[in-house]
């Protein structure tokens, strides 16, 4: 599929790392190039010199003291992991060799 | 205590476990009754611990017995939205990526309802990660309109909003990210109160897009509304958005403030689009501050019809960005099919994600992209100051702006689900206030021809919840939407 408003949605799955069925991109592709077809009436308004928002109100940056603070114990921050060993977490194997 | 207890008021609870006339164990208790009885139909809850929940009563007693009680809510049941944590409770945001997950803190509105003495009573159900209209995109179940268990609670808050309205609960907690608390509060005929960007800590509320979020109450009156908001409310140093202000006496402020206020009613809420009996309900709701000596002004929002577009695209970069967290390794659904590391994340993601939060994670990470920053993400961030900059003018001039919450009543169950464009739309009227992070308020102003809710939205400027409490009130007295309950009716 291309056009104005079509996604290359293998590139942005696998930005996403997400693996999608074939049902789920071809769906996706009709349904998302919909959603962008209205996105378009954003291209309508002037926005030269308007500052972007990324907040509702302006943030600065926040301090607070350097003190350290009791926090999970290994255990129980590992409570929920779905495999774990010797307090660590488990995953497949990452590097070769 | 005489009388049907889960349609009591928050302030009547507060007042027979003050004069003794009932125990918070009867209470709990009877709003578990509640909940055996009508939650098959509505299936508000994901889950409950009745256990639990008496041990927390009996604590409550024993304290009241020994004079000692904590706070205001001490004996209160109250439930929470499947998205905030509470320590040693699943926490599921409604997904099988998190279906088996156990919050090991408490969310800082969570110490503060502990801190208050309330009982917490249950998780409820809401679109999976807080994404979607009506409750329908959780992995579990979808929450029915207790008005008419063939239509949806709304969303994503359904589960919050439906059990205040059936009576499981007199209140509870959602969250809203772009009208997640007050769209289903107008289906389900209760209030909802989506508070201003910043009064209430996010810490501990699992994060969808997190320059929108906001945590607030469900309440069947919006005088319980406000006591639920003053205890929840508040400056928080865990929450780095969290604004450092004293927070208002809210109880107080309702007893003063008796108006009349200057309203502003914007034309761009009343085009096509809106449902005759909604646009009949809220013209009448108009005419009644008018009448009562309340000065009203047409408003303009010229950038309204931009917000949906602005919506769907900082909410879901935002979304795709937060929720790359769930990757498999440390706490969420792991595939058991992944041959390395990498496709553990792939695998694990399409296992554990529904549908809807595919499709905005793929939408969110497109309008990130390299090429096409600018020309989405970037652009929405400038006609988002837009949006803010058309409610600053309209509060220079008024108190509060007068709304539908929703353009429709409760929809039926599966009619929107296969065009999510169409969803979205559903949204218009109350994500701008997101957007521009101002307070919002829904509350009942009818019913339709079917007897379905009708909801009146009103918004105000931010930090300005007093006022809005209290606009709301004054209408709220002169009604008896309010003593109106739905009975869900056993299926045939």
């Amino acid at each position: 599929m291309s056009g104005p408003h079509s996604i290359d949605i293998d590139y942005v799955a696998q930005l996403a790392r997400l693996e999608l069925t074939a049902k789920e991109r071809e769906r996706f592709s009709g349904q998302l190039g919909d959603i962008l077809q209205h996105f378009a009436q954003l291209n309508e308004v002037d926005v030269s010199g308007v500052e972007p928002m990324a907040h509702a109100f302006p943030v600065e940056n926040v301090f607070r003291e350097d003190k350290s603070e009791p926090g999970l114990p290994p255990e129980k921050a590992l409570e929920n992991a779905p495999r774990k060993r010797n307090n660590m977490v488990l995953v497949p194997k990452v590097v070769e060799g | 205590m005489p009388g049907e207890i889960h349609f009591q008021t928050l302030a009547q609870l507060q007042e027979a476990l003050a004069s003794k006339s009932v125990s918070s164990v009867e209470l709990t208790r009877r709003h578990l009754d509640r909940i055996e009885a009508v939650d098959g139909r509505v299936q508000a809850f994901n889950s409950w611990d009745e256990e639990d929940c008496l041990r927390q009563a009996e604590a409550s007693d024993e304290r009241r017995a020994a004079g000692k009680i904590k706070g205001p809510l001490d004996g209160i049941p109250v439930g929470l939205k499947d998205v905030i944590a509470v320590k040693d409770q699943p926490l599921t945001c409604s997904s099988r990526m998190l279906e088996r997950f156990v919050s090991p803190y408490d969310a800082t509105v969570t110490s503060r309802l502990k801190n208050a003495g309330a009982v917490l009573l249950g998780r409820l159900n809401m679109d999976e990660f807080a994404m979607g209209s009506s409750t329908e995109n959780s992995a579990f179940k979808t929450t029915f309109n207790p008005w008419d268990t063939s239509r949806v609670a709304g969303g994503s808050s359904g589960g919050s909003a439906a059990a205040v309205a059936v009576g499981e609960l007199p209140v509870s907690l959602g969250s809203d990210t772009g009208g997640s608390i007050r769209q289903p509060a107008s289906f389900c005929g209760v209030v909802g109160l989506k508070p201003t960007y910043g009064l209430v800590s996010r810490f501990g509320l699992v994060a969808f897009a997190s320059s929108l979020d906001q945590i607030g109450p469900f309440a069947r009156t919006v005088g319980d509304a406000g006591r639920l908001l003053q205890v929840i409310a508040g400056h928080d140093p865990r929450d780095s958005t969290s604004i450092d202000t004293a927070t208002p006496d809210y109880s107080k402020a309702l007893a003063e403030k008796k108006g009349p206020w200057k309203l502003g009613i914007p034309r761009e809420y009343f085009a096509e689009g809106l449902d005759p009996e909604v646009k009949e309900a809220i013209q009448a709701a108009i005419d009644w501050y008018a009448d009562r000596g309340c000065e009203m002004v047409e408003v303009s929002l010229p950038h309204m019809h931009l917000a949906i577009s602005v919506y769907y695209i900082v909410a879901t970069a935002e979304a795709s960005s937060n929720l790359a967290r769930y990757d498999g390794v440390r706490y969420t659904h792991r595939s058991d099919r992944a041959e390395d590391v990498v496709d553990l994340y792939f695998k694990s993601r399409a296992e554990g994600f529904g549908e809807e939060v595919k499709r905005r994670i793929i939408l969110g990470s497109y309008v990130l992209s390299s090429g096409y920053y600018d020309a989405y993400y970037l652009r929405a961030q400038k006609i988002r100051a837009l949006i803010r900059q058309d409610f600053s003018k309209a509060f220079a001039e008024v108190d509060g702006l007068l709304t539908p919450t929703s353009p429709f009543v409760s929809f039926k169950a599966g009619e929107k689900t296969r065009d999510p464009l169409a969803m979205y739309l559903s949204d218009i009227y109350t994500i701008s206030a997101n957007l521009a992070g101002i307070p919002g308020i829904s509350l009942p102003c009818g019913f339709n021809s079917q007897g379905l809710p009708i909801g009146l939205q009103i918004l105000g400027e931010p930090l300005g919840e007093a006022n809005l409490l209290a606009i709301a009130q004054s209408f709220e007295r002169a009604h008896d939407f309010i003593d109106r309950h739905p009975n869900p009716s056993p299926p045939d």
